[in-house]
């Protein structure tokens, strides 16, 4: 069911914490995970059960510290779990579908409640933002979102510009903010149990949603195609590994990158154990085969390994992208090698938590001339 | 050794039940075939996780050959579709990242094909010469 939420006062954010409120106090969820301010001034996701507290969740706050699947993934994974209303952007309910075909998440003790998203700045470009007397970065991005990083403001985080999904209908609550004239009100959907528990009454479909979605996700899109197009030309220039190499040149295999991915699991992953302290005469070994070696070494076989471990799952969140000190395009990487290797498996993650990932599913008639 | 006196290595990684006893009766049965393969011994191919190839390639390795059980025959059933959808992710990401994906092989290869082992890994070696020696193995920043 849909509804209309008005908002007083031209405070869109208050009568959106007021959703959340009613959502946490009727009892429908235990917790809520949802961003909080902190005294810096940016948000983090916390796990809420004091209704009191949602006086500081800020989750249209248009900043991305952090995917908060993976946290997700810390509270649903084993029992016991208590029901948790998530309350996330896009790119996170995604990177929490896939963490559940890695069996790292459970999404049955989680209420999903999706947040329409016009764009997210890295934290520093935030803090800076709101430092200013009269921020008004999210109205700003929300009264036009196509407009974003040309109108004067900053540039949105790398990913954000070319996200082709800023809205999640998946969810179980969809809070519809984009197309709305938020210091009017803005749409709720909802389970006609839960609207049923909350009394609220259903309202008119008709609003700009849906036009404006269209909009944002087709600049979007051209853009990505743009940067992909660009990206996959760099990895294919020169010789073999050249591309790659050139890409991560500045690399210090800090491992940011897989430590921020909210998918990238594995406790016993091997670039977290010894494999790569190597014996100090095997540096001197390829030293003298190769006539130098690179250092910090073994960082092509770290991104390879990655891309092979992850990129089918990517869902472009672009969280790598924001962690690299040293400004790697990372995201548009596993972007640019992710859309092409999901599209062979004619997959698409994010979606449905019952599909099998693609390396997990087979079918003894498929690529019978591999092999042979 | 051939004209350019260039010898590729290739790194084989071998199911134990099927390919594994295939290089084997191809030896016992005194198959001829070039030296240029190094055989490591997997329980399955579907036990190749990526990484042992992508380490292989970056590290020297000219070619990387997995061999496996036929489609249907595999001891654990299914570890060798496992494989199989492992190498068509791997080839197409390699081609995306500017890699070689021709110096990765997938052959089944049984254990009574002594021959066709023998004669993969010929094929391999004429074919990994032609191509010549992987960049990676002389890049200082691989
Ligand atoms: S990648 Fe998309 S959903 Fe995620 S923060 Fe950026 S615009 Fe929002
Ligand atoms: S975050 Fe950047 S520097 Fe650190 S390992 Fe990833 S690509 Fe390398
Ligand atoms: S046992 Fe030979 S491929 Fe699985």
């Amino acid at each position: 069911m849909k509804t209309f939420v008005p908002v007083e006062n031209g405070d869109t954010l208050q009568a959106v914490r007021g959703v959340l409120r009613r959502i946490l106090e009727s009892g429908q969820v235990e917790a809520l995970m949802v961003p909080l301010r902190t005294p810096a001034g940016t948000v983090m996701p916390a796990l809420v059960t004091d209704p009191a507290l949602l006086d500081q969740a800020d989750p249209l706050a248009p900043v991305y510290p952090v995917n908060a699947a993976r946290a997700l993934g810390w509270m649903t994974q084993r029992e016991p779990r208590g029901r948790i209303g998530a309350v996330m952007r896009s790119c996170e309910m995604r990177a929490m579908i896939e963490l559940v075909k890695l069996k790292q998440a459970c999404v049955d003790c989680i209420t999903l409640i999706s947040v329409d998203c016009a764009g997210t700045y890295d934290v520093p470009v935030y803090l800076d933002a709101v430092a200013q007397p009269d921020n008004l970065l999210w109205p700003l991005l929300f009264d036009d979102p196509l407009a974003s990083g040309s109108n004067g403001g900053p540039a949105l985080r790398d990913a954000c510009q070319m996200c082709e999904r800023p809205v999640y209908d998946e969810a179980q609550v969809v809070v519809q903010l984009l197309g709305h004239d938020l210091a009017k009100g803005f749409s709720v959907v909802l389970p006609d149990e839960m609207a049923g528990a909350l009394n609220w009454a259903p309202a008119s479909d008709a609003d700009g949603r849906r036009a404006m979605v269209d909009k944002l996700v087709a600049q979007r899109t051209a853009r990505r195609d743009a940067v992909l197009c660009e990206t996959r030309d760099k990895l294919n220039s020169g010789r073999p590994g050249e591309g790659l190499q050139t890409l991560f040149a500045a690399c210090i295999r800090c491992h940011n990158c897989m430590t921020a991915c909210p998918i990238c699991y594995c406790k016993t992953c091997l670039f977290k154990g010894p494999v790569f302290d190597h014996d100090p005469i095997q540096y001197m070994t390829w030293a003298k085969r190769k006539g130098a070696l690179r250092l910090p070494s073994d960082t092509m076989l770290f991104h390879l390994t990655r891309l092979n471990h992850m990129a089918l799952s990517c869902i472009g969140c672009g969280a790598c992208t924001s962690v690299c000190p040293v400004d790697i395009p990372v995201g548009r990487v596993f972007r640019a090698v992710g859309g092409n290797v999901q599209s062979v498996f004619d997959y698409v993650p994010g979606f449905n938590p019952q599909e099998l990932l693609p390396l997990v599913a087979f079918q003894a008639e498929e690529w019978q001339e591999v092999g042979e | 050794m051939s004209e350019n006196g260039f010898e590729p290595k290739i790194v084989a990684f071998l199911c134990n039940w099927c390919t594994y006893v295939g290089a084997d009766l191809a030896g016992t049965s005194r198959i001829q075939y070039p030296p240029n393969v190094r055989v490591i011994r997997l329980m399955c191919s579907g036990a190749v996780d990526q990484v042992y190839v992508l380490k292989a390639l970056l590290d020297g390795a000219d070619g990387v050959l997995i061999g496996g059980c036929h489609p249907g025959d595999c001891h654990y059933l299914e570890g060798n579709y496992k494989a199989r959808r492992r190498v068509v992710a791997l080839e197409d990401i390699l081609k995306t990242t500017g890699l070689e994906p021709e110096r990765v092989w997938l052959r089944w290869i049984s254990a009574s094909e002594g021959q066709r082992f023998a004669e993969t890994v010929t094929e391999f070696t004429a074919k990994l010469k032609a191509m010549g020696p992987s960049p990676m193995r002389q890049d200082w920043a691989v």
